[in-house]
């Protein structure tokens, strides 16, 4: 089952969402409008046989706009499928919780948050998981130093120049073809 | 008596706690001996190995990678493996499958040894854990010969294998897979029939295939509540389509059923590895055939200078990986191992991420010990086989 035809089973499901497929290499990949993430995911289970919600992760694409992307992966057993949803979300957007859909999400959502600082909205519990309560920042997030050479203050606030946080970002990063 | 003032009573397990498997910690609210909440507090083996990876070239994350789970580190390479050749559009030679398939099922009873002895450990059966280490050990000795390393072996590679197998390699295998079959027996012998073991584990902890598919447990718990799930059957990888074994299930649901269907597992391994093992020559092909991603034999990069520029940019810059992104699930010792892979077409990953089986499962537990007594807390975290470094990451 290809992109186009998920999204054709799906759009009678939600109406008023617009879903666009993606390419890719594995599975079928759709892009979700952000405000309608929890009706596409309980249409997915109810409906197209999704049981499993196996992950919950997120890229941060900076300097692109909109900066993140919220990555569903679903699985469903039944029907030996697997699909990728995508979620544009804007520096300082929001996403719906889709815990009340797949209760496994719960902790998913939390690391993401922890790790990217993206706010799931209507989430009951969205404290640090992986790292220290009192932890500063995000560290997941592109504009996160790593490598900068500073003396180990686990619970300091960082504080980088933007020349070092622009070297940071550069770093040994090569771009060529074959 | 029924004016008598009751009140729960909080108690701290962990997270430098044996029976924890590394350091999870709980917080137990208890009522008598009665369960009635549980926290789990997570993170104390975070080690930011994701956003490390996005630092280094795509074939430096291997060593990365495999220290996420450490009961079973080459499905963590493997599952990344698979998903960095995916976007590079590579196709293994069958040998290179095959023995991949022999190291990943050979790992499998590796960490189902340690499990069946930790979990054995803490409710009682001390002498499983001593059983159990000694037939690992055998594994280990087989994975020092492949790549000199015990834990970490980093043997298999974007583009297939490190090297080609050392001389004894079969001789050793076969050694372990005959002396096996009997020692399972000796487990089982251990175990399945022992009154006191049937009592602590029959009817405690039961997750059903509806509650395991909400909290998206696939694996080994789900198939003993009556999942047929396997990644392995229903999207094979690495040529696990030609093999022929069977999916162990259990419909209980409880931890004896996961002890169970881990004990026919390792069967099921043996099978597997078996046939493996039969199919690969002691010589031969141990990568493809993709200039981009394998260096070129040695004796090339001595007499010709093209084969000399390549194994210098491989190694100096690495190899770029078309952008894109990829996530290939692999069957791990403990459930779905995926890898997920975001490339924007340099010599570095941009985004790195392992889909832990661990994490999880320890999500889950509250509403699995939930109502039960506190004495099987500790039955149904082993029963679970987690991993604090698959958890934590």
């Amino acid at each position: 089952m290809d992109a186009q035809a998920i999204i054709d089973s799906l759009s009678p499901l939600v109406p008023g969402a617009s879903f666009e497929a993606a390419p890719s290499v594995d599975f079928a990949t759709v892009y979700v409008p952000v405000e309608h993430v929890v009706s596409t995911c309980q249409a997915l289970r109810d409906s197209l046989h999704f049981e499993v919600l196996a992950e919950i992760t997120c890229a941060d694409y900076l300097p692109r706009t909109p900066r993140y992307e919220v990555v569903y992966h679903l699985l469903s057993v039944s029907k030996r499928l697997r699909l990728r949803l995508k979620v544009r979300v804007t520096a300082d957007g929001t996403v719906p919780t889709v815990q009340g859909v797949y209760p496994g999400a719960g902790w998913l959502e939390r690391e993401v948050w922890d790790m990217f600082g993206i706010v799931f909205d209507g989430h009951p519990d969205l404290r640090r998981l992986l790292m220290p309560e009192d932890w500063e920042g995000h560290p997941q997030r592109k504009d996160y130093p790593v490598q900068i050479q500073k003396a180990a203050q686990t619970y300091a606030p960082l504080e980088v120049s933007q020349e070092q946080f622009q070297a940071n970002l550069e770093r040994d990063r090569v771009k060529r073809t074959h | 008596m029924s004016d008598i003032r009751t009140e729960t009573m909080t108690v701290n397990m962990g997270p430098q706690h044996p029976s924890t498997h590394g350091v999870l910690r709980l917080v137990l609210e208890l009522d008598g001996e009665i369960i009635q909440s549980v926290i789990p507090t997570i993170g104390y083996l975070h080690t930011g190995i994701e956003k490390t990876a996005e630092q280094k070239k795509w074939q430096q994350v291997i060593p990365l990678v495999e220290r996420m789970d450490y009961l079973a580190a080459q499905s963590n390479s493997l599952a990344y493996a698979l998903s960095v050749e995916k976007l590079l559009w590579l196709e293994m030679p069958q040998r290179v499958k095959d023995i991949r398939v022999l190291i990943a099922e050979l790992q499998r009873i590796a960490s189902h040894l340690i499990w069946i002895g930790t979990h054995g450990l803490e409710i009682g059966a001390v002498s499983m854990l001593f059983y159990a280490v000694r037939e690992r050990e055998l594994l280990l000795n087989i994975n020092e010969l492949i790549a000199g390393f015990r834990f970490f072996p980093s043997y298999i590679r974007i583009g297939g294998l490190r090297e080609d197998l050392p001389r004894g390699f079969h001789a050793q295998v076969q050694e372990f897979l005959d002396r096996f079959p009997a020692k399972i027996d000796e487990f089982e012998g251990l175990l399945t029939k022992n009154d006191i073991y049937q009592r602590r584990t029959q009817n405690v902890g039961i997750i059903t295939k509806e509650h395991a598919y909400a909290w998206g447990l696939v694996g080994p718990i789900a198939r003993a509540g009556g999942s047929d799930y396997d990644v392995r059957k229903y999207f094979p990888y690495s040529g696990y389509e030609g093999y022929d074994f069977k999916v162990p299930t259990a419909t209980e649901g409880d931890v004896y059923a996961r002890y169970r269907v881990r004990v026919a597992e390792m069967r099921e391994s043996l099978k597997i590895a078996k046939q493996a093992l039969d199919r690969i020559s002691p010589t031969g092909v141990f990568a493809c055939d993709d200039t981009r991603v394998v260096p070129p034999p040695k004796d090339k990069v001595y007499s010709e200078m093209e084969a000399l520029i390549q194994h210098f940019l491989i190694y100096s810059q690495g190899f770029t990986v078309p952008a894109g992104e990829a996530y290939v699930p692999v069957e791990g010792p403990r459930g779905e191992h995926g890898c997920y892979i975001v490339s924007d077409g340099t010599n570095r990953p941009w985004r790195v991420k392992m889909r832990a089986p661990s994490f999880m499962a320890i999500q889950a537990l509250p509403t699995v010990v939930r109502g039960g007594l506190i004495a099987d807390v500790v039955a149904v975290i082993g029963s679970t086989d987690v991993v604090m470094g698959d958890c934590d990451r």
